[in-house]
């Protein structure tokens, strides 16, 4: 598959003294005896409110402004930032000292490494925003918050929290080879949930997502989801889990919503396909991958039901640009084919040193992060299936929706996933609530017994948006999309007790 | 990069009186963070990166009651006017919180923090001696891991009058050794750069890997265990976060008992940040004192900011910050108290059929009123028979409540206390959790390499 987003001109929301900061240090960078160097200015508005039980609990509004360098010399990285540079000559210390910093770093040094060649782009890229979530009123906002939190308290829930966020980033980016690019991204989203306490137990229900649903748009995505419509019927959903039966223990046929669908590919798939776990650069931290390179292309990772996609193009989706955070133009790419695994989220020199022809996943957390392989949308294309008939098609199940907790190894292989909700599927019927859902198994076994898959009923498959995935050290938030649907499981082992 | 913190704290406070007018609450912290980090993998640095920035926040209330929140890293003069008008426009578009705490009471910090100049201005060189003596302590194994130093100072006032500055600095070594899927780990955060030994800690990590080649699985079930202080960090970390954050409490999610016999006797914990590498006071400006949390294995005390304090009819323990809304109060400075068990080795010997634990990883609450956690075994699990370690383990999942694996009678407590690095809700990324290993009469193994 191939399809790429529209370049076009730099947005005018990107600051014309940006592009001269950055070329400054990207200037410095070089003088200081660096080969290669990039350079971004990033400007980031954050703003965030969060109601409970019917008041509002916080309004919080960030402003991060910085510069971030990056100087390779010889096959030595290095890295400076700066918060808000007040000037070329600021610009140009921080650039040196990315220099100095990858001088430092050949002390102990790895071996040759190339970049893998990107065409340098002048130009830009916007994401679409219909409705400018800060231009809507905090009023209207917090009122949005406090309804649905109130709603649900007095349905008698023990705790009812909702959250609205949004990003307004712009980014100028500069390299040495002639890059020269602007974007202008805005992210929202929002989300509620309810807790209600039993005899020693804490139950949990939340809409549309546990965190929230989150894309690149504008404040038309909080609209659409309509969290009044919802808070009545989780409310009522988490005081009944009080009462429900546990669910039971053992293999069985397993169904999953679309959102725990997301954590799944999130978890089991997308960290397995970075390429700098695959070269093991992050095994001290995040781990390493079961997966070999010398498999590329030929190892069976699922059923053949199993399609699954690195697509920053989608509109709207979370994990969606126009450039990655070392210039490369976004473009879709095939993980997995029909069951097989054909690729990888890949950076410029990652992917020289696996010997791939392609990058175009490195992103970083703001100005001060360090621009690394992240994912984008990884996501599950949609089945001939739909939930209904997946239900249908069980003699005897259980079908769990939303996640709760979540755990996998340092290779991406054992994973342990609990439900909010879960309900016992009995000769094709949906029937009784069961509180306490979890399931647990090992990653290729687990999506080879992939049997059907929705997506086939409008609406079923969606991009979610993942907010909070952290990698990197320092520490860094990444915010990623992927689209799923609802899928079916054979002999997955359920109710998993501590 | 030098800034006058206490310039711009001024600055902020003279404009919330201008904008705002002499009824406004306000208080304002300006931090200066310099943060610098060296990663190795494959024996190699790959990554190294070094951060400076001047933050300003702000806390403002009007009307009794109004609030918002804002932060900022533009930190000049028409900067801080525009920081000061977007927060008071928002402070006065939202309804008033009952539950507003107020600013506190004037009261001096008990120390101005522990900093170091010379971890402050550490270079990127001595990042990479540090690197090299890890790389070269592991004995020709493959290495991993990273360096850090970071510095923090920050400067606290409010329109009550406290004026209060305060700053640390920290230094973490934290590597694994690798060979023939083996992972050995060693790590230790401290407040100077000169007490880390690097080459020390890459010798250890050397040991454990080659301790741990040809690693076989092991049935699911309960063991008995000792967890080195790498995995009693975790185990830590989840009970501060779950069970000793008040606003757990106020939630009903915590299953704390305050006043009874919950843990064995051998169980002391408190939250120590002059013993750590924390601030003198929190982001409200309490200071910030030793709090116990369990004695002899009794609860006896939570950790509280303002607003939760006031819920629980306490007084702040000054455990505020800046995302304690979300996430609560959490200690960020614990320490588990020494026992008599020993070394070790020594807690080991005294286990019948068991297993050593080094490190425990991605570990999540499945049960939070139980404190039920899930999550795996890493780098290094060994089978113990009479005393001895009689092979290397391959990796486990486990499901265990942290309440019940500390109960009465369960736990015997290691004599060698460590200091570890671990996330909790630092500004500076880590946090420090000083720990002993413990020997823990039960662990819940629910999963093994096969399922």
């Amino acid at each position: 598959m191939s399809t790429a987003n529209q370049i076009g001109a730099v947005p005018a929301a990107v600051d014309a003294a940006a592009f001269d900061a950055a070329t400054a240090a990207v200037q410095a960078a070089l003088a200081a005896g660096a080969r290669y160097a990039d350079a971004r200015v990033v400007d980031r508005r954050h703003e965030s409110i969060t109601a409970r039980d019917g008041d509002v609990r916080t309004l919080d509004q960030t402003a991060s402004v910085g510069l971030g360098v990056r100087a390779l010399v010889g096959s030595s990285w290095g890295f400076a930032a700066l918060g808000d540079p007040a000037g070329d000559a600021d610009a140009r210390r921080t650039g040196a000292r990315a220099a100095a910093i990858a001088r430092a770093s050949a002390a102990v040094p790895g071996p040759p490494m190339e970049l893998v060649a990107v065409p340098p782009v002048q130009g830009g890229w916007s994401s679409t925003c219909l409705e400018d979530p800060f231009a809507v009123p905090l009023a209207e906002k917090a009122a949005l918050l406090t309804g649905v939190t109130a709603t649900m308290k007095a349905a008698g829930v023990a705790v009812a929290e909702a959250l609205y966020q949004a990003w307004d980033t712009r980014t100028a980016f500069v390299s040495s080879e002639g890059a020269r690019i602007g974007q202008h991204v805005v992210e929202t989203g929002a989300g509620m949930h309810c807790l209600t306490m039993g005899d020693g137990e804490t139950q949990r229900r939340s809409y549309p997502a546990f965190r929230g649903q989150y894309g690149t748009r504008g404040f038309e995505l909080v609209r659409e989801i309509d969290l009044p419509a919802h808070a009545d019927r989780i409310a009522a959903e988490c005081q009944e889990l009080l009462t429900a039966p546990q669910c039971p223990s053992g293999d069985t046929t397993l169904v999953l919503g679309g959102e725990q669908m997301s954590l799944q590919v999130h978890e089991s798939v997308g960290h397995a396909i970075e390429l700098d776990r695959i070269l093991g650069w992050e095994a001290a931290f995040a781990g390493t991958s079961w997966l070999d390179l010398s498999q590329l292309g030929s190892l069976r990772f699922g059923s053949e039901l199993m399609n699954v996609t690195i697509d920053p193009t989608i509109p709207g989706a979370l994990g969606s640009f126009g450039f990655d955070d070392e210039g490369t133009p976004a473009a879709a790419r095939d993980a997995v084919r029909e069951g097989v695994w054909v690729g990888v989220l890949a950076g410029r020199d990652s992917a020289a040193v696996a010997g791939l022809p392609y990058a175009g996943s490195v992103r970083a957390d703001g100005w001060a992060r360090l621009p690394m392989v992240r994912m984008t949308n990884v996501g599950l294309e949609p089945g001939p299936h739909t939930l209904e008939e997946m239900l249908a098609a069980t003699d005897d199940g259980v079908y769990m929706e939303h996640n709760r907790s979540w755990s996998i190894d340092d290779r991406r292989l054992n994973f342990q996933f609990g439900c909010e909700i879960g309900w016992e599927v009995k000769d094709g019927q949906r029937g009784r609530m069961l509180k306490n859902p979890s399931y647990t198994g090992i990653g290729p076994r687990f999506w080879q017994s992939l049997d059907m898959l929705g997506g086939a009923a409008p609406g079923e498959w969606k991009a979610w948006g993942t907010p909070n995935c952290g990698k990197g050290q320092p520490g860094q938030t990444g915010h990623t999309g992927h689209g799923t649907a609802p899928a079916r499981f054979s002999g997955v082992r359920v109710g998993v007790r501590g | 990069m030098t800034a006058d913190l206490d310039a711009l704290a001024a600055a902020v406070l003279g404009e919330v009186r201008r904008q705002a007018g002499p009824a406004a609450q306000a208080t304002v912290r300006v931090e200066q963070a310099a943060l610098a980090l060296t990663r190795f993998a494959d024996s190699a640095i790959h990554q190294n990166v070094a951060d400076e920035r001047v933050t300003v926040h702000l806390q403002l209330a009007v009307d009794g009651g109004r609030t918002a929140t804002a932060a900022t890293t533009r930190a000049r003069p028409g900067a801080l006017a525009d920081l000061v008008a977007a927060t008071l426009a928002a402070a006065r578009l939202r309804p008033r919180d009952p539950d507003w705490p107020g600013l506190g009471t004037p009261a001096p910090p008990t120390s101005a923090g522990s900093h170091d100049p010379a971890t402050a201005e550490a270079s990127p060189a001595e990042r990479a001696a540090g690197v090299a003596a890890f790389v070269e302590g592991a004995g020709g194994l493959s290495t991993a891991g990273f360096v850090q130093t970071a510095s923090l100072t920050t400067v606290l006032a409010d329109t009550a009058g406290r004026h209060l500055r305060g700053a640390t600095t920290s230094a973490i070594g934290d590597g694994i050794a690798r060979l023939t899927g083996a992972d050995g780990v060693a790590r230790a955060m401290t407040g100077r750069l000169a007490d880390l030994d690097c080459a020390a800690l890459g010798a250890r990590a050397g040991a454990k890997a080659r301790a741990g080649v040809d690693a076989v699985p092991v049935d699911p079930g309960r063991y008995a265990v000792v967890l080195e202080p790498a995995a009693v960090t975790d185990l830590v970390a989840g009970l501060v976060s779950g069970q000793f954050n008040g606003k757990a409490v106020v939630d009903g999610t915590s299953g704390l008992r305050l006043g009874d016999q919950q843990f064995d006797p051998a169980v002391t914990l408190v939250d120590d940040p002059q013993g750590g590498v924390g601030l003198p006071f929190d982001t409200e400006g309490t200071p910030t004192g030793r709090t116990e949390l369990v004695r002899d294995g009794v609860p006896v005390g939570l950790t509280t900011d303002r607003r939760v304090a006031a819920a629980l009819g306490r007084t702040s323990s000054g455990h505020g910050s800046d995302v304690g809304s979300t996430w609560g109060p959490v200690a960020g400075d614990p320490a588990l108290s020494a026992g008599d068990g020993g070394t070790v080795e020594e807690l080991v010997a005294g286990l019948d059929r068991g297993l050593l634990v080094s490190d425990l990883w991605y570990t999540r609450a499945v049960d939070p009123k139980r404190s039920v956690w899930t999550g795996l075994t890493r780098n290094g699990v060994w089978l113990v028979e009479d005393g001895q370690v009689v092979a290397p383990v391959s990796t486990l999942r486990f499901t265990q409540s942290y309440l019940e694996a500390l109960a009465p009678g369960a736990v015997t407590v290691g004599s060698v206390v460590e200091g570890q690095p671990t996330r909790l809700m630092g500004p500076m990324g880590y946090n420090r959790v000083a720990v002993p290993a413990l020997r823990l009469a039960a662990w819940n193994v629910t999963g093994n390499a096969a399922g």
